[in-house]
């Protein structure tokens, strides 16, 4: 057997090996954010058209002389022109101001409808997902709640339009609590059933046996890891609000004219594209299917920054 | 016995439904002789009114229409003066039964597919092809979507039929239309929960134990994803089977789904009611029928205590 003799040649000093090389620059959450939001292309093709709308939607209509009101009858039914950038409709009201201002309103309503469809709903399906299957008295907290979820679902969503008008002047706010009051069980459900999954998970016991609190395992634990699905659902939301709101403007229950809504706009040109006059669906369509792409696009690349695996 | 105690809470919810609608209907100021009032007498009014119990204090109308209904007795339309809700529903189901249904099943089979697909394809062609489609699917509102089918694949091709119901053909444009956009939601919940359970340590230790691509997918991917898409369907099914108002009305379908919302306009109460605890009974079968799938899912999941 050789002999093994311990020599220096078998060292090498410690600092000149870089031992800071394989860890990650010392970032800040919101820096993460940012960061992991301008390597996702999607998103950003998504954000991009967000800005633009929300620029129209702002300065838009201050760009033309016009008003979103302002009737002109000699200058009805004109197609897209120097003069009127988007045409005129039957009334001869410019379609680009009209185009816009319908943006504001339009964008009001589903951001406001789905933000209270958010917090609702994720606050509902959260208690009662983490309380089914618990015990007695969890039992029926998640049953009382989803009671309530049901009786929202089957009592005709017309029928509380209708009353909310009554009770209250007809107008944005009124279509928003209408629309809120009815859209957050569908958020709640979707909720509940990832939480009845996600809390079999072993850091929700680990939470539990070291004491934490059943409000901060939903909120800390429970909740971060539906986000994937909260985000889906709420890019489906906006849009479900802004379509209802152009159904209630369907049936005449929408926002009252002279102001308009991507909704009203389209819903007034329906029958009278066949007649040629394109323009009067064409931007407005346009407009809904553009934002819908937006924040869909958006929303797809927030998952994947969401998502802690994919950080590297 | 857990299922006995359901199906009592179901019935109770059904009730709590059928009141709270009767008592916001009855608050909201109309009345069904309302296009009438003009060309009838006030006596022929009072006798029309007189005929339905509307003249009694409401809490008597109430009562009264509770006993019909333990009798399963929906009582008669006012705006057809003779036609019984029974059989408006009878009449109408079956049909918003079988489009809703197709409806659910293609948007399922695609739907499912197409985000599965596009899990597996992560970052690739096959994921921005599929989320393309989904969020196109999404951008564009039936009531839009329906029209244009209607241009190009029956007005100007001649291939199906324009309107109207029969024929298997005459399902098929408002199959798709209905199909659209609940098939771009699946696809979208599917792909993003199944990228979720894809990475999953189960997955990775499952694939490097050599087991085939497909059971992977099937087995151990698709039954832990599937979740979100449960939660989705249950409360669509109900809405699809009960029938839609927009699609019906733009393919002059004889469905139900008109009288949810012409009822309400026109204060056909029995009509409204009708049709609400109609609706009211699906959805509370569906949504129990999820909650039950969720366990046989994953059987780990515990909706209630007393199960084990």
């Amino acid at each position: 057997m050789s002999e093994f003799k311990v020599d220096k040649s078998l060292f090498q000093p410690a600092e000149s090996i870089d031992y800071t090389e394989k860890m990650r620059p010392n970032r800040s959450a919101w820096q993460e954010t940012v960061t992991n939001i301008l390597k996702s292309k999607i998103a950003i093709v998504g954000l991009f058209f967000l800005i633009v709308i929300f620029f129209f939607a702002i300065f838009g209509p201050s760009m033309s002389p016009y008003s979103h009101s302002e009737q002109s009858l000699t200058n009805a039914n004109m197609a897209p022109s120097k003069e009127h950038w988007f045409g005129t409709d039957h009334l001869g009201r410019d379609m680009w101001v009209r185009t816009w201002h319908g943006a504001r309103v339009s964008l009001t309503i589903g951001l406001a409808a789905a933000f209270f469809d958010l917090l609702l709903g994720v606050m509902i399906g959260g208690i009662s997902g983490y309380m089914a299957g618990r015990n007695k008295r969890g039992d029926r907290i998640d049953s009382i709640l989803m009671r309530i979820v049901e009786i929202l679902y089957g009592i005709p969503y017309l029928l509380v339009v209708i009353l909310l008008m009554v009770l209250m002047e007809p107008g944005i706010v009124t279509i928003i609590i209408a629309l809120s009051v009815t859209g957050w069980v569908g958020m709640a459900r979707i909720i509940r059933g990832e939480v009845l999954q996600l809390k079999l998970e072993e850091y929700v016991e680990a939470a539990e046996k070291l004491g934490t609190s059943h409000g901060r395992i939903i909120w800390k634990h429970l909740i971060p890891n539906t986000f994937g699905v909260i985000i889906v659902n709420l890019t489906f939301t906006i849009p479900t609000a802004i379509f209802a709101e152009a159904f209630l403007s369907f049936i005449g229950l929408g926002v009252q004219a002279p102001h308009a809504s991507w909704g009203t706009m389209a819903n007034d040109a329906l029958g009278v594209v066949l007649s040629g006059e394109w323009w009067r669906l064409f931007f407005p369509g346009l407009m809904i299917s553009l934002t819908m792409f937006a924040f869909n696009a958006f929303g797809d690349g927030l998952q994947d920054v969401f998502d802690p695996r994919n950080r590297d | 016995m857990y299922i006995l105690k359901r199906f009592l809470i179901m019935f109770l919810t059904i009730w709590v439904i059928a009141s709270l609608t009767f008592v916001i209907m009855k608050f909201i100021p109309g009345d069904p002789f309302a296009s009438d009032s003009k060309r009838l007498t006030e006596e022929v009014l009072e006798n029309q009114r007189a005929k339905y119990h509307l003249d009694e204090p409401i809490p008597v109308q109430y009562v009264m229409y509770m006993k019909d209904l333990i009798t399963l007795d929906l009582g008669t339309s006012i705006q057809s003066n003779t036609r019984s809700v029974n059989s408006i529903i009878k009449q109408g189901a079956p049909v918003s039964a079988v489009l809703g249904l197709q409806a659910l099943v293609v948007a399922l089979i695609f739907g499912l597919f197409i985000g599965i697909i596009a899990a597996l394809y992560h970052n690739q062609f096959l994921d921005y092809a599929s989320m393309m489609l989904a969020i196109i699917g999404i951008s564009i509102p039936s009531f839009i979507l329906a029209p244009f089918l209607i241009k190009f694949l029956a007005v100007d091709t001649g291939i199906l039929p324009v309107a109207s119901w029969g024929t298997w053909k005459h399902t098929i444009l408002p199959t798709i239309a209905l199909a659209a956009s609940p098939l771009a939601v699946i696809a979208r919940f599917m792909r993003s929960s199944m990228l979720e359970v894809l990475n999953q340590d189960y997955i990775v230790t499952a694939d490097s134990k050599g087991i085939s691509r497909a059971s992977l997918v099937i087995k151990h991917g698709i039954r832990n994803a599937i979740l979100p898409v449960v939660s989705f369907v249950g409360p669509l099914l109900a809405s699809l089977i009960a029938g839609t108002f927009v699609i019906e009305e733009i393919f002059a379908i004889p469905g139900i789904g008109r009288y949810y919302v012409d009822s309400i306009f026109n204060r056909d109460y029995p009509v409204i009611m009708g049709t609400t605890i109609f609706f009211s009974a699906i959805l509370v079968v569906t949504l129990f029928l999820v909650d039950i799938s969720y366990r046989l899912i994953d059987p780990r999941i515990k909706v209630n205590s007393k199960e084990e």
